[in-house]
């Protein structure tokens, strides 16, 4: 017997293309709407079939690792079990359908892609300015959403959340994401070479601090999304991140929530 | 007096920036920065040289301080780094197979 037909929907974040089917026309649904913007009718680099349970949302925590059988990741949180094979591209999942799973997935798979190609997902707003992009970095509640409400006009916000960087000619870019943070909403959907990434600090002045490269490499390993228990692959991160801040201007930027703190961004 | 022999651990990586020795542990991604008094040490550690005569060549010779002072304080730097798993530290000189 044939079993029912998938439909599709390729989304491409970060200049990675990927097919994402399901059976189910409402979570195709969800998929498009949270995915809208990320779109896209390139060819797709990797495929996940997505098939849906009745397991509720999860504050458990992730567990990523390689499967020995086959070399194939295994990624496992309550409420979703994927598999995903890096030789062919493919990948399924198993989760609920809700919109949190599906961005949990979708992040840890783009982690990993991006570990092989020199890149990595950074807990960090990010927004282009004059055509070049700014970082703002740090734990929850250090102000990357504020950073992105205080924008001034003729900012283009790619993330307040989960910034997207990869190696680019001459340094890195950044990539808009829709995975969004407190504001809820999703980045735009483009690119630009990064000038300069702010670790942030809430203070009672605006001010920039140039930070020490081992400075800038100890805040960047605790703010990178990295899930796979994998020391191969953490001593690969840091060799990148250490590459990153020898490229990339890396400064603390204490600030008080007002407007003014943008004009110490360039 | 019993000679030292030091050795990064198998379970870190390390990288020169900015004059500084970066060394992270891949155990559980915490970093470290060494000064370059301690960075000179640590791009010695080769497992097969006295503790001692790196410092005399290394710390000695290129920072012109007193030898005495220089070990000791060498001594109180591998012990710490030891602590924290990113260095082998032994009495007798270490193989590849003990890293």
């Amino acid at each position: 017997m044939m079993g029912a037909s998938r439909k599709v929907a390729c989304v491409e974040i970060g200049g990675i293309p990927m097919a994402l089917s399901t059976c189910d026309e409402d979570f195709l649904g969800l998929l498009r709407q949270r995915y809208d913007g990320f779109l896209s009718s390139s060819r797709p680099e990797f495929e996940l079939e997505f098939d849906l349970t009745a397991t509720g949302v999860s504050d458990d925590d992730v567990r990523v690792r390689r499967n020995n059988d086959d070399n194939a990741w295994v990624m496992e949180r309550g409420d979703f079990h994927a598999r995903w094979d890096p030789c062919t591209g493919r990948g399924s999942v198993r989760q609920n359908a809700n919109p949190y799973s599906l961005d949990s997935v979708l992040r840890i798979l783009h982690s990993l892609i991006l570990a092989e190609r020199g890149g990595f997902l950074l807990h960090a707003a990010s927004a282009i300015r004059d055509g070049r992009a700014y970082l703002f970095s740090g734990v929850s509640g250090a102000g990357k959403t504020t950073m992105t409400r205080l924008a001034p006009a003729g900012i283009t916000l790619l993330t307040d959340e989960i910034s997207y960087l990869r190696p680019s000619t001459g340094g890195y870019a950044a990539f808009g994401t829709p995975f969004a943070g407190e504001l809820a909403r999703a980045g735009e959907n483009c690119t630009a070479p990064v000038a300069a990434l702010f670790f942030l600090e809430k203070g009672p002045h605006n001010r920039v601090d140039e930070l020490s490269s081992a400075d800038a490499v100890r805040w960047l390993m605790r703010n990178i999304l990295f899930f796979a228990d994998d020391a191969g692959l953490v001593e690969h991160l840091f060799r990148r991140v250490c590459e990153f801040v020898s490229i990339v201007p890396v400064y603390e930027l204490t600030f008080r929530p007002d407007e003014e703190v943008w004009n110490l961004i360039e | 007096m019993s000679e030292k022999y030091i050795q990064p651990s198998r379970d870190i990586a390390a990288r020169m920036l900015a004059g500084e020795m970066v060394v992270m542990s891949v155990k559980d991604s915490r970093v470290f920065s060494l000064n370059p008094t301690a960075s000179a040490i640590w791009s010695a550690a080769d497992g097969s040289t006295p503790l001692r005569e790196i410092v005399a060549r290394k710390v000695v010779t290129e920072f012109e301080v007193d030898p005495d002072t220089a070990y000791r304080d060498a001594l109180e730097l591998v012990e710490e780094l030891a602590k924290e798993g990113i260095l082998l530290l032994a009495d007798h000189p270490i193989g590849t197979e003990a890293a």
